[in-house]
């Protein structure tokens, strides 16, 4: 049942105290006030506590349990994150710079750690989600290209067909043409591919490495070499950070631009699909265009600096998702430089096992040693028993699980993006093959089963192709 | 070892042995390492952590509400306290966008019910399940518009918030879009002359704000009775004021955006607030962001799913109505429950006190010497005038525990020496009353 259907007229949920101001009377023009009150739910607290409670319930999270969703890195998010996070909510963003003192210090703090991790120069904050972070970035790019005068001649940026969608679409944004180029037989980018689509129109090439298919692009000096002779510019979509932190930097690969997901490597919970952030590093040439304001030291104090008269501007209000801010600093302080390194080995070491031991039963998509995630090819398993990758992730549900990424990356077919992240256990990555093996077994044997679930869901199989023909947008008496 | 890691060295080998490889090293052969490890200290106990944490807290100054009268867009409002109790559920917090419908039919829901809510307090048809802030909706809305009209000119008040202006230059100047401002009376309302002399075949979209950054209410009836009706008319609203003021849908609106932060979320520095975005059924295709529909399932039981999907990037790719995945929608079940615990009636309670707080406050400021500057009528927020060492006195009061009046006179040249109050439901007569002695001081 809907809040609105448990609505009764005259309840209510609130109280207000005693009013002592005098009332000045309302002089609001008549047409200007509302005639209509809203239609919003009229009920009690008890009726609101346990409406939602019972919504909850019928969510899976990380919380729960194993969250295996590829390219979204659904790792544990520390308990403490939020109770540090608790000690900022009552900063106004423009109260006197004097009385936030220790948020800009902070700022200040995780800018000059993720430079360190990212191997850039400078950065901002302020970007609210990775593809906000990617606009900020071809904004940035694009800013640099207009004050060298080229910005009339590059007019593309190279996009691999193994790209996220937001890359395209942040390019497009942005006001680029988007050029897409095809990955090679090794699943990494295709040299010879590159080299036909690369010159002088090419404003920037955009890289997730390791890339979607969770393989390091191992040609990738190469690649930003062969991009700067070009005078190109190279972007990290840094959404699989996860894998190679300790190990070498964007920045050191030859990225000039880098975006990172808080929300991902630095564990910041999803909270349904957001808040995030979304940090964009430079190298120096281009930190002149970052968005105001920038976090700087100066002296034995951070600043906030609005001097940037090549800044792009603004690409949100404020300093960006402030709170998020504050729980991957948290989580950087519990963790320590050697402790990121140890989360990835140890993604990359769960992702392997998990490959290795699904490998028995699924098609792994270019099978060989991955990073922190790796991709099941389910085509010739959905031709021989009729039961495709949509309904493999169904019955995970039935598990108890939830399911992998699926149907992303586009370049294979029935893919199933695997993602185990570091804080899951033998037990856990043992306990999901073992359903993977099951519905591969139910597949063959039963396939309806498997084409009908899940049966134990709170609600079954649910009818999207309608939902959108003929959409409801809300609800109505 | 580290606690939220769990493997042991046994484990660890055992992995090793399965992926048949002799040392971790080993799975990064394909890594070019730049690096020995980061020059950053060690991990600390959560008690270390704690205690840097809270030392920086500390180096902060946070304001009793009632002693804020400082808006301009982030507003202190009470919040009930189950909002807070019920929005710490990990199965909102640590849950992910709902890729897979039948287990997440709690967000689902919710943003089902949060897009209901805001299309009842707009008077629009259609609400997504959230932008980034008020900011990048506003923009968003413009690069709508030109998607709808294929126009690229924009008149925009110069009574929209200055740094609303800004993002939206920012998103909008490199697909071509031109955005002339459109300045402000002695009402502090638009400018209509103006408006009417820059209107013109080329013009895409119209925006104003409601209440606008001068706190006062525009006259959304007369204004859109300038504006053709193929011109896409924006409105950039304060949700809390609209329990009071008349919906802009009423008014003939096509986009609605704004930011949610009012209702029921914490100012936290200016994010995460929320930015909401709602439209006409008969622009929903090119509208951007997530969108929850209503359906049924297999056995004919009422569910939710993810709607119109094939306007988003995951799908359109570079054609994408919007970049945004990840969005916030968390901040979208604040809203809902502050929504759904104050009700129609709370609500209004809220904006009317607000109302007259606000008027009260201005009343007494004139007294004191500090006249408003415009004489519009206006919601919770007004202008005034103030000496030239405001500046000063604004950072002196900041010592004495009040978050004073900011000054705008930086960001409207034109105004010399002002500054924009503002008040809240949460102000009591006795902190404003304290704030006119301060101020006259
Ligand atoms: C590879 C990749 N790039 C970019 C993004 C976009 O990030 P966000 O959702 O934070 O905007 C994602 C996220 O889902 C991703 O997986």
């Amino acid at each position: 049942m809907t809040i609105f259907e448990l609505s009764k007229p005259g309840r209510k949920g609130y109280e207000l105290p005693t009013y002592d101001v005098p009332d000045s009377g309302c002089n609001i023009p008549e047409h200007l006030l509302r005639k209509k009150p809203p239609m919003l739910p009229e009920v009690s607290e008890v009726d609101v506590v346990r409406h939602y409670t019972n919504l909850a319930l019928k969510n899976y999270s990380v919380d729960r349990g194993f969250y295996p969703l590829g390219s979204c890195t659904m790792k544990y998010n520390p308990k403490i994150n939020e109770d540090m996070a608790i000690l900022f909510t009552q900063l106004h963003p423009f109260q006197p710079r004097e009385t936030i003192e220790g948020a800009v210090e902070l700022m200040g703090h995780l800018k000059e750690l993720l430079c360190e991790i990212t191997g850039t120069d400078d950065m901002t904050l302020q970007p609210a989600a990775g593809a906000h972070g990617e606009l900020t970035g071809l904004l940035i790019a694009r800013a640099y290209f207009e004050d060298i005068g080229e910005l009339g001649k590059r007019k593309k940026v190279i996009v691999p067909d193994s790209a996220h969608g937001t890359n395209p679409a942040s390019a497009g944004m942005a006001g680029f043409e988007v050029i897409e180029i095809k990955s090679g037989p090794d699943g990494c980018v295709d040299l010879e591919e590159l080299k036909k689509h690369l010159d002088e129109t090419v404003a920037v090439i955009m890289l997730t490495n390791p890339n979607t298919l969770g393989l390091f692009e191992k040609d990738i000096l190469t690649i930003a070499k062969m991009a700067h002779d070009v005078g190109a510019l190279l972007y990290y979509d840094g959404a699989n950070l996860n894998a190679i932190m300790g190990r070498t930097r964007p920045g050191d690969m030859g990225f000039d631009i880098v975006h990172l997901n808080l929300h991902k490597t630095f564990s910041t919970p999803h909270g349904m699909g957001g808040p995030g952030s979304g940090p964009i590093g430079v190298k120096s040439p281009l930190a002149q265009y970052l968005p105001v304001p920038v976090v700087r030291k100066s002296g034995e104090k951070y600043e906030l600096d609005y001097n940037l008269p090549k800044s792009i501007g603004m690409v949100r209000t404020f300093y960006g998702n402030f709170l998020v801010l504050v729980k991957a600093y948290t989580y950087i302080l519990t963790m320590g430089g050697k402790g990121l390194k140890h989360v990835s080995d140890m993604a990359v070491l769960n992702a392997n096992y998990l490959r290795a031991k699904l490998s028995k039963t699924f098609k792994i998509a270019y099978d060989r040693i991955c990073m922190h995630e790796f991709v099941i090819d389910n085509e010739e398993f959905a031709k021989k028993t009729g039961v495709k990758t949509l309904d493999i992730a169904k019955r995970l549900l039935d598990y108890g699980l939830h399911a992998p990424t699926i149907y992303f990356p586009l370049i294979v077919h029935e893919a199933m993006m695997i993602e185990p992240t570091e804080t899951e256990s033998k037990q856990t990555l043992d306990a999901f093959v073992e359903a993977m093996e099951k519905i591969a077994k139910e597949a063959q044997e039963n396939p309806q089963l498997v084409k009908g679930a899940p049966y134990t869901t709170p609600v079954r199989r649910l009818d999207d192709v309608n939902a959108t023909k003929y959409p409801v947008f809300r609800f109505k008496r | 070892m580290h606690r939220y890691i769990p493997h042991t060295e046994e484990e660890i080998k055992e992995m090793l042995q399965e992926i048949g490889v002799g040392s971790i090293d080993e799975l990064f052969v394909d890594v070019p390492k730049t690096i020995d490890g980061y020059k950053i200290p060690d991990g600390k106990d959560e008690f270390t952590v704690r205690k840097i944490v809270e030392t920086l807290a500390q180096k902060n100054k946070a304001f009793q509400p009632e002693n804020v009268f400082l808006g301009a867009g982030i507003y202190y409002h009470y919040i009930p306290t189950v909002v807070k109790h019920l929005a710490a559920n990990p199965n909102f917090l640590t849950a992910y966008t709902p890729y897979q419908a039948e287990v997440s039919q709690g967000t689902l829901q919710m943003l089902f019910e949060y897009q209901t809510m805001m299309c009842e307090l707009t008077g629009m048809e259609v609400a997504n399940s959230s932008m980034y802030d008020g900011a990048s909706s506003f923009a968003e809305s413009l690069l709508m518009a030109t998607r709808i009209t294929g126009k690229y000119k924009m008149l925009v008040a110069k009574t929209i918030n200055p740094e609303y202006r800004t993002v939206a230059r920012t998103y909008t100047s490199p697909i071509g879009i031109k955005i002339e401002e459109i300045g402000y009376t002695e009402l502090g309302a638009v400018n209509l002359d103006e408006l009417k002399a820059k209107l013109d075949d080329e013009t895409a979209a119209v925006a104003v704000a409601y209440p606008n950054f001068f706190g006062v209410i525009e006259d959304l009836k007369t204004i859109r009775s300038f504006i053709r009706q193929n011109v896409i008319f924006i409105v950039v609203a304060e949700p809390v004021s609209l329990a009071l003021l008349e919906a802009p849908g009423t008014f003939g609106a096509d986009i609605v955006v704004g930011e949610g932060q009012s209702l029921g979320v914490t100012p936290n520095l200016g994010g995460p607030g929320i930015g909401f975005f709602t439209t006409l059924e008969k622009h929903v295709r090119k509208m951007p962001g997530r969108l929850i529909g209503q359906t049924k399932d297999l056995d004919g039981k009422t569910g939710y799913v993810m709607i119109l999907q094939t306007r988003e990037q995951h799908i359109r790719r570079e054609k994408a109505t919007s970049n945004i995945c990840s969005n916030q929608a968390y901040i979208a079940l604040i809203n809902a429950i502050y929504l759904s615990i104050m009700g129609p009636q709370g609500l209004k309670e809220v904006a009317y006190r607000s109302y007259n707080n606000a008027h009260y406050l201005a009343k007494k400021l004139e007294e004191a010497g500090f006249p408003r500057i415009f004489t519009g009528e206006f919601f919770n927020e007004f202008v005034v005038r103030v000496s030239t060492d405001y500046r000063n006195r604004w950072h002196e009061m900041a010592k004495d525990g009040i978050l004073g009046p900011i000054p705008i006179d930086r960001v409207y040249k034109e105004l010399g020496p002002s500054a924009l109050v503002c008040a809240t439901e949460v102000n009591t007569k006795e902190s404003m009353d304290r704030l006119v002695e301060v101020m006259r001081k």
